[in-house]
């Protein structure tokens, strides 16, 4: 078998979601786009996209917004009468387009990318630094509005401003260390 | 007898700060119900839906140190989360690691680069509504409340995560949420919304999404006369709490329907103190709903039951069948 | 005996389906080398006449006393080969087949190699248990004349009265009150929209006079014993609590009951019948039956008021269950479907949200003597809706509920469309996935049904709420869906849904299968014999199966089926006699210890114990060649004919012909000596 990077985006798509090569059977019935509670922003329909997809139309499924506005709410996936695994499958493009660069309006991205930087950091995530640092760079206006809604939260003790840092903190990074070497070893 | 059961526990982030209200109301409530919940040592984030957008198997790795640590401290085999985020992320990663052979022996090659490993399966991930409603019992559950929450009409929200994907509830309508209220001696409200969305994260990248799917909750909350919406999940209470004015301020509505943990109501139905429940930490003020509790709705005392209209046609019976 | 045998030796290339895979000319050439093979030859299809005098001509004059075709599954073709040696003068069971087809081409295609290993082996085996083969002689047994019939829907009804006007005698069983099945409840049907009573209530009514039908109604059968021609079956005919023979069905009785329930049978849960009831104006038979679980009566001892109106004394509140045990020579089934529970997809409200409807139900609105008379209206009885939407696939083409196609619900969606236009002046919506309307004129129909207007969106509905976005949406249902043509998902504010709830194997499918004997899918449809050429019969010989119970499907189809099934009976019936088998066991009396281990053990209680001798005794009549007996007797004096120890033993050492332990002696099995 090729590795994944050989085959096409649709075969590693599938290849990398556990239970995603059950994609190939997608009707094209719509139950997912029916279903989203967030369809109405996306540029493409679930259901779309995996058309797109499946046709070789890689750069469109890369610069999609679709995946990125998923709420991972696992409806289309419950509903989907085709039992494809919808909101794992988004993940899985979601991954594929931070890797190829694709997607240029990287304020999604990049809230996922400042969280995890956190976690990574201290072990837990932090909500203070996340939500000051990520709005600052991407959404200043919102932020001045939104000082008046941080502030009550720190009054009712719901908004620490020092993060909380687990103690074998160098276990969990050579974990992760070590994960990110087999999925690259992988692709 | 008190019947004391112990459980393997995984508080999660939220809890020690946005959600410290369901923090407190839960381990005032696990006294009275005789739950002991012991920590798991040294735990770390369940990466919520963010690890994984961006790298799979590192995002299954994080969780799995937490499965890991949780074996490790040689307790109960049920794995508790208060939260329904890292109960899907605890959940999933121990049923896919079960089920798929490549994903557990990657993870476990992980695990092993900090000294630790999984037995895919050795934990039964449960959520903490789960334990108190099918371990305790809502017959026990009845014993202890000493003041029924009679006059206040709540909207069970269930969000997402508890019933998607497949965990033994009804994916679409559960009711379990529903009858603990009932046994509260609450008034439910059939909401309709009950397992939609809340908008997750999309509130700190897409408002204008986020406040839609808030709103459209809200609405349909208040439409169905809701004094109250009751929920399981940090996340799903952020949402609808915190950025209640902001989703008034966006579509010139003039919502003030209070967002309340389940385990809040408990306390205050077994007659504990509100101080002890967290409550007052809610951005809006449950004060004015919490007020109804004890009194008596007088229109619904004089409105005699309908006589069925002779013309109408039988509704189908949901005796049988239905939630498989 | 056996060194003396001469053995032919065939192998089949089925066009490419062996000899794409298997080397067959390299199988032929080697089985040339196995003991007693005198001929080894192998030929493009070996079934053909061609294939067939192949064999015949050998026989003839090579003298061969057993014969190997190694080609496709017995099932199909053991017959055709069979044939073909009795032509021959050889007996025909001394007739091996190798299935080389199934067992080494089709599942190893992408090794030829290893598969053309494989066939050796199989033609091997094949081989040595030829040489260990007897001849035996059919038992031949005398057919009885008399059909029963389970299921008095449209497919039932048709074969009965198709047996029956040819001149011999018919039991139909059916377990409502009235025959008619689900076609009795339909109003109109698609595509030709004429009236279905009109259509149906003739049938039914030949039904319930033909001097060639003894109708049971209300009653199941309950046990299945015996073999082709010759069946017994016992009926349960459950008290109706009304003498027959007294009642002239009136009316007055259920007139004045006052226990009024939903009747969700033939109302489909849209209206009320009484405890003592008629299913409807045109049952057949016209007699009432009294549920006894809503009778006040059978309930609390009091009321009695249907013994009190009744003019003719038919009341009899303590008539029993009567239990019929009769014989029959052939059994079709034609038990027909239950409709898909769609409270098991509670997205789309049923149950909860008023003015969601099933289909059945919309079929019974529909119909002119239904709970609205025929009128379209909400669930309050009295608003005329003025927007529609149908829904298909509920219950069918999902992984989560039922993985197949219903078959018939597109047409019965576009006959709904039809009705609420004709009807009402409402605006139809039709969510589907795949219009499906192959049949003779179904094109038309729904061509017809674009010109009436109403409205097609391609996309499955993902939920029905009352949860209103808008303020246009308030007080309606919402149909959300993602309208694939435009990519974009809509909300369509509607008064009504109907959900096309698919066709489902009645619940007692399984059950059902079981106790007549034959297979049902995994679905719980019973299994056909051949989903081609043999859709009607099943593997259990003299029992056939017509209608929705074999697979979705609609009238016409199942009147085809119906009328078919008929016809294998009939033929049948015209021979007179059937062929059975011989694969029987035998027990060796001799040596027989008359412990009577197998007396209990055989399923077909086809085993006597002989008091006077001492001895177990197989009536070959009821045995059916299990084996069961033969692997438990302690003494191994059973022998399965056919199937005997020696031809297995043997065809497993031919299985292992490259076999050596210990690279030391080929391996041979030795009878072990009984304990």
């Amino acid at each position: 078998m090729p590795k994944t990077s050989e085959r096409g985006l649709f075969e590693q798509v599938m290849a990398e979601t556990p239970g995603g090569e059950t994609l190939i059977t997608c009707l094209q019935c719509g139950t997912c786009g029916g279903s989203c509670p967030s369809g109405a922003d996306m540029d493409s329909t679930p259901r779309r996209l995996f058309a797109l997809l499946s046709a070789g139309m890689d750069k469109d499924v890369l610069e999609s917004n679709t995946p990125w506005y998923c709420v991972s709410c696992y409806y289309c996936t419950v509903r989907c009468p085709q039992d494809i695994p919808i909101t794992d499958l988004m993940y899985a493009i979601k991954q594929k387009a931070i890797q190829a660069g694709k997607y240029h309006q990287d304020s999604h991205a990049a809230f996922s990318e400042s969280f995890i930087g956190y976690v990574e950091r201290y072990g837990r995530s932090f909500e203070f630094g996340l939500a000051t640092r990520y709005h600052l760079t991407h959404h200043p206006l919102s932020m001045l509005r939104k000082g008046g809604l941080g502030f009550s939260m720190m009054r009712k003790g719901r908004l620490n401003v020092t993060p909380e840092k687990i103690n074998n903190l160098p276990q969990l990074t050579a974990i992760l260390k070590e994960a990110k070497r087999i999925a690259r070893q992988e692709a | 007898m008190e019947n004391s059961r112990t459980y393997t526990y995984y508080p999660g982030c939220s809890l020690q700060a946005t959600a410290h209200a369901y923090d407190e109301s839960m381990q005032a409530v696990n006294k009275q119900l005789g739950l002991t919940f012991n920590e798991i040592d040294d735990w770390n984030c369940c990466g919520a839906t963010e690890y994984f957008s961006v790298d799979a198997l590192p995002a299954y790795s994080l969780v799995a140190r937490n499965l890991s640590l949780a074996v490790q401290s040689n307790g109960s085999q049920d794995l508790v989360a208060p939260c329904s985020a890292c109960f899907l992320n605890l959940r999933k990663t121990n049923d896919y690691m079960s089920k798929y052979k490549d994903l557990n022996s990657q993870v476990n090659q992980a695990l092993a680069a900090g000294g630790l490993s999984y037995e895919a399966g050795a934990l039964n991930v449960r959520h903490l509504l789960d334990v108190v409603i099918e371990d305790v019992g809502l017959e026990q559950i009845k014993t202890k409340v000493t003041k029924p929450l009679s006059g206040i009409k709540v909207a069970p929200y269930y969000g997402c995560l508890i019933v998607r994907p497949e965990t033994g509830y009804n994916t679409e309508y559960p009711t379990h949420l529903d009858e603990l209220m009932v046994t509260l001696g609450a008034d439910v409200v059939d909401f309709p919304m009950k397992t939609h969305c809340c908008g997750g994260h999309m509130t700190q990248i897409s408002e204008e999404t986020a406040y839609e799917l808030i709103r459209r909750l809200l609405q349909n909350a208040s439409d169905y006369g809701a004094d109250a919406i009751v929920t399981l999940c940090p996340m799903c209470q952020l949402n609808l709490d915190a950025y209640q004015n902001e989703v008034n301020r966006m579509f010139g509505t003039n919502f003030h329907i209070p967002v309340l943990f389940f385990t809040q109501l408990m306390g205050i139905a077994f007659g504990l103190s509100e101080n002890a429940l967290g409550l007052g930490s809610e951005i809006i003020p449950a004060g004015p709903a919490l007020a109804k509790i004890g009194t008596v709705d007088e229109q619904k005392t004089r409105e005699r039951p309908k006589r069925r209209d002779k013309k109408a046609l039988p509704m189908p019976s949901m005796d049988s069948g239905g939630n498989e | 005996m056996s060194e003396e045998e001469k053995i032919g030796v065939y192998i089949c290339h089925c066009g490419h389906n062996i000899a794409g895979t298997v080397d067959v000319e390299g199988v032929a050439e080697w089985a040339k080398s196995l003991p007693n093979v005198t001929v080894s030859k192998d030929y493009k299809f070996m079934c053909s006449s061609l294939g067939q005098e192949l064999i015949e001509e050998d026989i003839a004059e090579q003298g061969l006393s057993r014969v190997v075709v190694a080609a496709c599954s017995p099932h199909m073709h053991e017959p055709t080969f069979r044939g073909a040696c009795s032509r021959a003068g050889l007996n025909p069971y001394l007739f091996e087949m190798a299935n080389i087809r199934e067992h080494a081409s089709w599942v190893h295609q992408d090794d030829g190699e290893a598969a053309t290993e494989k066939a050796k082996s199989i033609v091997s085996g094949a081989v040595s248990r030829a040489r260990e083969l007897e001849p035996l002689e059919p038992f031949r047994a005398p057919i009885d004349e008399t059909t029963l019939v389970v299921g008095g829907g449209i497919a039932g009804i048709n074969t009965a009265l198709e047996i029956a006007n040819a001149g011999y005698k018919v039991i139909l069983v059916e377990r409502e009150p009235s025959i008619g099945g689900h076609m009795a409840q339909f109003d109109k049907t698609f595509p030709t929209l004429d009236c279905s009573a009109c259509i149906l209530t003739p049938k039914m009514f030949d039904v319930g006079n033909h001097p060639n039908i003894e109708l049971m109604t209300y009653s199941e059968v309950e046990q299945v014993d015996g073999y082709v021609g010759n069946f017994t079956v016992r009926i349960r005919k459950k008290a109706r609590m009304i003498d027959v023979d007294l009642c002239t069905g009136c009316g007055d009785c259920w007139e004045r009951c006052p226990a009024k329930v939903v009747d969700t049978v033939y109302e489909a849960g849209l209206g009320y019948r009484t405890a003592v009831y008629r299913p409807f104006p045109q049952a057949v038979p016209k007699y009432p039956v009294i549920d006894t679980e809503s009778c006040i009566y059978f309930k609390n001892g009091r009321c009695r008021a249907c013994e009190k109106f009744c003019p003719t004394d038919a009341i009899k509140f303590d008539q029993e269950d009567e239990i019929i045990v009769t014989s029959v020579g052939n059994i079709v089934l034609a038990t027909g479907y239950d409709l898909f529970d769609s409270r098991r997809l509670p997205q789309y409200g049923y149950g909860r949200l008023a003015n969601v409807f099933t289909s059945l139900e919309f079929e019974r609105m529909t119909n002119a003597s239904g709970p609205t008379d025929g009128k379209v209206l909400l669930r309050d009885g009295v608003t005329e809706p003025k927007s529609v939407a149908i829904l298909h696939c509920i219950g069918s083409r999902d992984k989560n509920t039922n993985d197949y196609c219903s078959a018939i619900c597109c047409m019965a969606a576009l006959k709904f469309a039809h009705l609420v236009k004709e009807k009402t002046d409402a605006e139809v919506y039709n969510f589907y996935i795949d219009m499906r309307t192959a049949p003779k004129d179904y094109e038309t129909f729904y061509n017809r049904l674009m010109q009436e207007g109403t409205h097609f969106i391609r996309g499955r509905a993902a939920e029905v709420t009352d949860a209103a976005r808008k303020p246009e949406e308030v007080g309606k249902l919402i149909v959300q869906a993602e309208d694939t043509l435009i990519g974009k998902q809509r909300r369509i504010p509607v008064d009504m849904v109907i959900l096309m709830a698919g066709m489902q194997p009645r619940h007692d499918s399984q059950e059902v299968s079981h106790r007549f004997g034959i297979g049902c899918s995994d679905a719980g449809f019973f299994n056909e014999s051949h989903p081609k050429l043999d859709p009607i019969a099943t593997m259990n010989a003299g029992i056939f199966i017509a209608g929705v119970c074999q697979g979705p499907k609609d009238i016409p189809a199942s009147v085809s089926q119906g009328a078919a099934a008929a016809s294998r009976v009939l033929s049948l019936i015209g021979k007179g006699e059937v062929e059975i088998e011989p694969v029987r066991a035998h027990i060796d009396e001799d040596r027989c210890s008359g412990c009577r281990i197998c007396n209990n053990l055989c399923p077909y209680n086809a085993i006597d114990f002989l008091e006077d001798l001492a001895v177990s005794r197989v009536n070959p009549a009821l045995c059916k060649g299990c084996g069961t007996c033969v692997a438990a007797c302690p003494s191994q004096v059973i022998d399965g004919q056919h199937y005997t120890f020696n031809s297995i033993m043997s065809q497993i050492e031919g299985l292992l012909w490259d076999v050596r332990p210990n690279g030391e002696e080929k391996v041979t099995f030795q009878k072990t000596e009984p304990v």
